[in-house]
C-alpha cells in the first residue's frame, strides 16, 4: 500500500503508478470491426429519427449507421465530420444517454439504446487514423475572418469558414488550443492527447493559423478586430467562476473545480499531482462530477458531491450520476454551503438543507457539517470581460438565429454567447451556424445547415 | 408426450429428423456423431460408381450469404459426390446401420444414365444393410456437366427410366430427389411416380451466385481467379422449397405421393411447416454446417411440444395445410382486413410510415410527437406496415366483419366471392 494513502492534507501519491493508470485509462474502449458490425445491425434506420433530432449538430446518424453495416466506414465518418467537425471528441464527451441514445427508439423496445457515441467512434478514429484531411477548400474568397477563442465553437465555425474559402485567424488566450477540449472534461474520456490530435487533423484543411497568448481586451481588442478584419467570431468560453458566497471562502484548499481537471488534464506525472482525504464538491454540474470521479481516482478516501436541489435538476445526466456514484462517490442533494471552517486551511464544511419549492430555493434550518480537506467549486462559470458594445443577455453574449450580435460583423457562439447547453457538442453546432452565416453575408452564397 | 416415431414410406425412424445426403453423411464419423445427437435417420452422401474416386476443388466449395451479425441465410456448394472409394462408403454403411439398427439409413446414388450402371451400383450396396435409396437427380454442379444429377432430373422422361431401372433391379424403397432448376416441379415428380418411386425428395439446391468479389471481378466461392455457380440451400431457400413441396402435394396426380421434404428447415417450426405442406418427413443440412448436429434437440423438443399444445398426433399434422393452398382466382375477395398499430406496443421508428408512404399506397398518417395510425380510408391491407414492423404484434390485421363498411372502397364487407365470378373478369362464369 502506498504510503501517502491514508494521510491527511492535501498530497501527491495516494496511489501508485500502476494504479493511477489503470484508473485513468480509457474510459469507454473503442469498438473493434466485430463489435461495431454487432452495434450497427441493431439500427432500425428509422424514418425521421428521432436521434438526428436529438442531436444538436444534426447528424444523419441512421446513415452513418447503415454506412459502418455495409462496411464503408469511411463513409460514415464523412456524414459524421460534415454535420460535426469534432464528431471525434463528442462521440467520447456527448452525454449520449440524454441525446441521441436516449432518443433511440431501442429504449422503448428493450431499454439498450443503438450505441451510437461508440459507433461514431468508431467511424471517426477510423478516419482520422489516416493520412491527410478528408475535406478541400473552396476557391478563395478574399476575405478574411477572425475568431476568438480555439475551443469547440471556434474550431468549428473556423474549419467550416476555410473550407468556404475564406482565410481565418484564430486568436487562443491559451498555450494550447481546444477549450474545455483540452482544459475541462475528465482525462479519462479524452486518453492519449486526442483533443491535440484532433486539432491537428482540423488544421489539415489549411488556411487556418493559430496564433496563442491572444486575450481579447488585453493583446486583442473586438474594435481592433473589426476594424482588420472581414468578420469577427467570438467563442472565448466563459472565463470566469461563480463564487460560494459561503463564509470561509477564502480558506485554503478552497478551488475551482475546472481548475483542477485542467491540472489534471495538463499533469506529466499523476503521482505528483496532490488532492485531499476528504474532498467535498459543491455543484450538480458534469463538471462536478468529473472533478468529484477525479478526485477518487487519485486516491481520496471520501469523496462527496453535494449539490442544493434535487437530484431531477442536476445538470449531470443520470448517467453521470451512476458513473459517481459507482465510482465511490456519495451524492448529497437538497444542500448548500454556508461556511467554511478551519484553521487557515478548510477542515469542515457546514451545510443547510434547502427546500425547493415555487418560491424558489429556502433554507430549512437544519445543519450539517463534513470533513474536508479540500474543496472544489463546480457551480458555474460566468463571462469575463465582455466586450464593449455588445449586449448581455443571462450575463451572456446575446445572440440571434445563427450566432447573430447585435454588430453586423460580429458573430458568437458555444458557452460565451446566449442559448445553448453548455455543452461541446452545441457549441460545435453554433460555431458551424455563424460560419454558413457568415459566409452567405460574405458572399451572397445561400447557408447550408443539416437537420 | 407425442409421439415422433416415423414411418416414412416403410422406414423407420425415431423421429422425422433426417441428415440430408451432404457432407455432414459423408463418413462413418459423422453419421455416427449423428445419431448420438439424436438424428433419426441420415442419407448418405451420395455414392458413384466404382472406379477412380471422385476429384474436388482444393480451394474454397462454399459460399454464404449472410443476415445481420454474420447469422448465416444461406450457403452455396459446388463440392461434388463422394470422393472417397467406393468400397469404404460400402463398409462404413453396413458398420453403422448395424450398431444402429433403430435409426433410418439412406444410400444417395448418382451413376451414369446407362442401365447397366444402375444395375451395378444397386447390386453392390444390396448387402449393406440400408433401408432404402434416393436417386440424386438434383445436383446442379459439376456432376450436371457430365449429365448426372440435375441433367437428368430437368428430363422427366429420364427420370422416369432410371427409376423404373432402380424399381427393376432392387427391392428397396426407392426415393426421387428433385431439382428445382426447372419451371414446373409437377413435371419430374409425376415422372417419378410413373416410374415406379415410392417417394419424392425435394428440394435439391438452386443454382446460384452467392456474392462477386468487387476487387476480383469473380464470383464466390473463386477459385484461382473463376467462379463456377454452385448450388444454393439454407433458410434462403425455404419459402422455394415450401412452394414446390405444396404444389406436388395438391397436384392431382402426384397427391398422396410421400414426400420427403427439403430446403432450409432449420428450427421444429420450419420442419412443421414442411409436414403441413405434405411432407412426411424432413431432411436437414445447412442447419447442422452451421450449428453442429446438436439442433436436432431443439427440432425434437419443439416439435413434440407443439403437437401436444395442439392434441395432435405426428399423423395429424402431415398435409393439414394442404387443402388450404389454392390458386389466386379462389382467394375471397370479400375478405376485407386494415392495419392496426397498438400504440402502446409502439416504438415509433416511423418504418411503417416510410414504408407506407414511399413505396405503398399513404395510408399510414405520421402526427406530432411521432405517433403513428392507419388512414382506414387508403389501406388496401397489404400488410408491407406489419412486415416492416421491428416489433412483433404491434402491427395486427384486423378482419372486417361481415356487413362492416370498408371506409377504402365505401362497399361493406360482402360474402364469400372469387374472381372466377368478379364482373370484372371477362372469363367469369355467372354466379351460380
Amino acid at each position: 500500500m502506498s504510503q501517502a494513502r491514508l494521510s491527511p492534507g492535501v498530497v501527491p501519491g495516494r496511489l501508485s503508478k500502476e494504479e493511477l493508470a489503470a484508473n485513468f485509462a480509457d474510459i469507454a474502449p473503442p469498438l473493434d470491426d466485430h463489435e461495431a458490425r454487432v452495434a450497427a445491425d441493431r439500427c432500425y434506420f428509422c424514418h425521421d429519427a428521432p436521434c438526428v433530432t436529438a442531436c444538436p449538430t444534426s447528424i444523419d446518424i441512421p446513415l452513418f449507421i447503415r454506412q459502418i453495416a455495409t462496411g464503408t466506414p469511411d463513409a460514415a465518418a464523412m456524414t459524421i465530420l460534415h454535420a460535426n467537425i469534432l464528431g471525434g471528441m463528442c462521440a467520447r464527451v456527448c452525454p449520449t444517454e440524454n441525446l441521441c441514445e436516449g432518443a433511440c427508439v431501442r429504449m422503448d423496445a428493450e431499454g439498450q439504446p443503438v450505441e451510437i457515441g461508440a459507433l461514431q467512434r468508431f467511424a471517426t478514429d477510423g478516419l482520422m487514423a489516416q493520412q491527410g484531411h478528408p475535406f478541400r477548400r473552396a476557391a478563395p474568397t478574399g476575405k478574411r475572418i477572425a475568431v476568438v477563442g480555439a475551443g469547440p465553437a471556434g474550431l468549428a465555425a473556423a474549419h467550416r469558414l476555410a473550407a468556404k474559402g475564406h482565410d481565418v485567424v484564430i486568436f487562443e488566450a491559451r498555450e494550447k488550443p481546444g477549450g474545455l477540449n483540452e482544459y475541462g472534461i475528465a482525462s479519462y474520456k479524452s486518453v492519449d492527447g486526442f483533443a491535440q490530435a484532433e486539432i491537428e487533423w482540423l488544421m489539415g484543411i489549411g488556411g487556418i493559423e493559430l496564433r496563442h497568448g491572444q486575450r481579447l481586451g488585453q493583446q486583442i481588442t473586438l474594435d481592433g478586430l473589426r476594424g482588420e478584419y472581414d468578420a469577427v467570431f467570438l467563442g472565448m468560453g466563459l472565463g470566469g467562476v461563480n463564487a460560494l458566497r459561503a463564509e470561509g471562502e477564502d480558506r485554503e484548499h478552497v478551488t475551482d473545480a475546472i481548475s483542477f481537471i485542467r491540472e489534471l488534464r495538463q499533469a506529466s506525472d499523476l503521482t505528483a499531482l496532490p488532492v485531499g482525504r476528504d474532498v467535498v464538491v459543491i455543484g450538480g454540474g458534469m463538471t462536478a462530477v468529473d472533478a468529484a470521479v477525479q478526485s477518487k481516482l487519485l486516491g481520496a478516501e471520501n469523496v462527496t458531491m453535494v449539490y442544493r436541489r434535487g437530484p431531477e435538476r442536476m445538470g449531470a445526466s443520470r448517467h453521470e450520476q451512476d458513473h459517481a456514484t459507482s465510482s465511490g462517490v456519495r451524492i448529497i442533494c437538497n444542500a448548500a454551503p454556508v461556511a467554511i471552517h478551519g484553521n487557515g486551511t478548510v477542515a469542515e464544511i457546514e451545510f443547510c438543507y434547502t427546500q425547493d419549492g415555487p418560491d424558489g430555493l429556502t433554507m430549512t434550518g437544519d445543519r450539517f457539517r463534513l470533513k474536508a480537506d479540500q474543496v472544489f467549486r463546480a457551480i458555474g462559470q460566468q463571462l469575463q470581460d465582455a466586450p464593449d458594445g455588445l449586449a448581455l443577455k443571462g450575463g451572456k453574449i446575446a445572440v440571434t438565429g445563427p450566432g447573430r450580435t447585435g454588430l453586423p460583423d460580429v458573430w458568437a457562439g458555444g458557452d460565451c454567447a446566449s442559448g445553448g447547453d453548455d455543452l461541446t457538442v452545441t457549441a460545435v453546432a453554433e460555431g458551424r451556424d455563424a460560419a454558413e452565416d457568415i459566409d452567405a453575408r460574405l458572399t451572397g452564397r445561400p447557408a447550408e445547415i443539416p437537420g | 408426450m407425442a409421439d415422433l416415431r416415423s414411418d416414412f414410406i416403410g422406414i423407420k425412424s425415431p423421429n422425422p429428423f433426417w441428415l440430408a445426403s451432404a457432407p455432414p453423411t459423408d463418413k462413418e464419423y459423422n453419421v455416427r456423431r449423428a445419431f448420438q445427437a439424436g438424428w433419426g435417420g441420415v442419407v448418405w452422401k451420395t455414392l458413384g460408381s466404382e472406379g477412380p474416386p471422385v476429384v474436388n476443388v482444393n480451394g474454397p466449395r462454399y459460399g454464404v450469404v449472410h443476415g445481420p451479425d454474420r447469422r448465416v441465410l444461406g450457403i452455396n456448394n459446388i463440392e461434388l459426390i463422394t470422393d472417397r472409394p467406393l468400397e469404404v462408403n460400402l463398409r462404413e454403411i453396413k458398420q453403422v446401420k448395424r450398431d444402429y439398427p433403430d435409426r433410418a439409413l439412406v444410400i444417395s446414388l448418382m451413376v451414369p444414365c446407362d442401365e447397366e450402371s444402375w444395375r451395378d451400383i444397386l447390386k453392390q450396396i444390396e448387402d449393406t444393410g440400408a433401408d432404402g435409396v434416393e436417386l440424386n437427380f438434383g445436383c446442379p454442379h459439376g456432376m450436371s456437366e457430365r449429365g448426372m444429377g440435375s441433367a437428368v432430373g430437368q428430363v422427366p422422361e429420364y427420370i422416369e427410366m432410371v427409376t423404373r431401372w432402380v424399381k427393376q433391379y432392387s427391392r428397396m424403397p426407392c426415393i426421387v430427389k428433385l431439382t428445382p432448376n426447372i419451371a414446373d416441379i409437377r413435371k419430374p415428380a409425376e415422372a417419378a411416380k410413373r416410374g415406379g418411386a415410392d417417394a419424392v425428395s425435394l428440394i435439391n439446391t438452386i443454382n446460384s451466385i452467392t456474392s462477386v468479389d468487387l476487387d476480383l471481378f469473380a464470383p464466390q466461392p473463386t477459385i484461382d481467379g473463376k467462379g463456377a455457380h454452385g448450388g444454393y440451400c439454407g433458410p434462403a431457400v425455404k419459402p422455394i422449397a415450401l412452394n414446390m413441396v405444396a404444389e406436388i402435394a395438391r397436384n392431382s396426380e402426384t397427391h398422396g405421393l410421400p414426400i420427403s421434404g427439403i430446403g432450409g428447415v432449420t428450427t421444429w417450426r420450419d420442419a412443421a411447416e414442411f409436414m403441413a405442406l405434405g411432407a412426411g418427413n424432413v431432411q436437414v443440412c445447412t442447419a447442422a454446417m452451421t450449428y453442429g448436429f446438436k439442433v436436432v434437440q431443439e427440432m425434437i423438443s419443439g416439435l413434440r411440444d407443439y403437437l401436444d399444445s395442439h392434441d395432435m398426433a405426428l399423423s395429424d399434422l402431415v398435409g393439414r395445410a394442404v387443402p388450404n393452398v389454392t390458386d389466386w382466382q379462389y382467394l375471397n375477395l370479400n375478405y376485407v382486413t386494415k392495419a392496426v398499430i397498438d400504440q402502446e406496443a409502439c416504438i415509433k421508428c416511423g418504418r411503417c410510415y416510410a414504408a407506407c408512404e414511399d413505396t405503398s399506397h399513404q395510408a399510414i398518417a405520421m402526427k406530432p410527437g411521432r405517433v403513428f395510425e392507419v388512414i382506414e380510408e387508403e389501406c388496401v391491407a397489404c400488410n408491407l406496415c406489419l412486415d416492416v414492423c421491428p416489433v412483433e404484434d404491434c402491427i395486427t390485421m384486423r378482419e372486417l366483419a361481415p356487413g362492416e363498411l370498408d371506409r377504402r372502397t365505401g362497399i361493406k364487407r360482402g360474402d364469400y366471392a372469387n374472381w372466377t365470378t368478379h364482373p370484372n373478369n371477362p372469363m367469369a362464369k355467372a354466379a351460380e
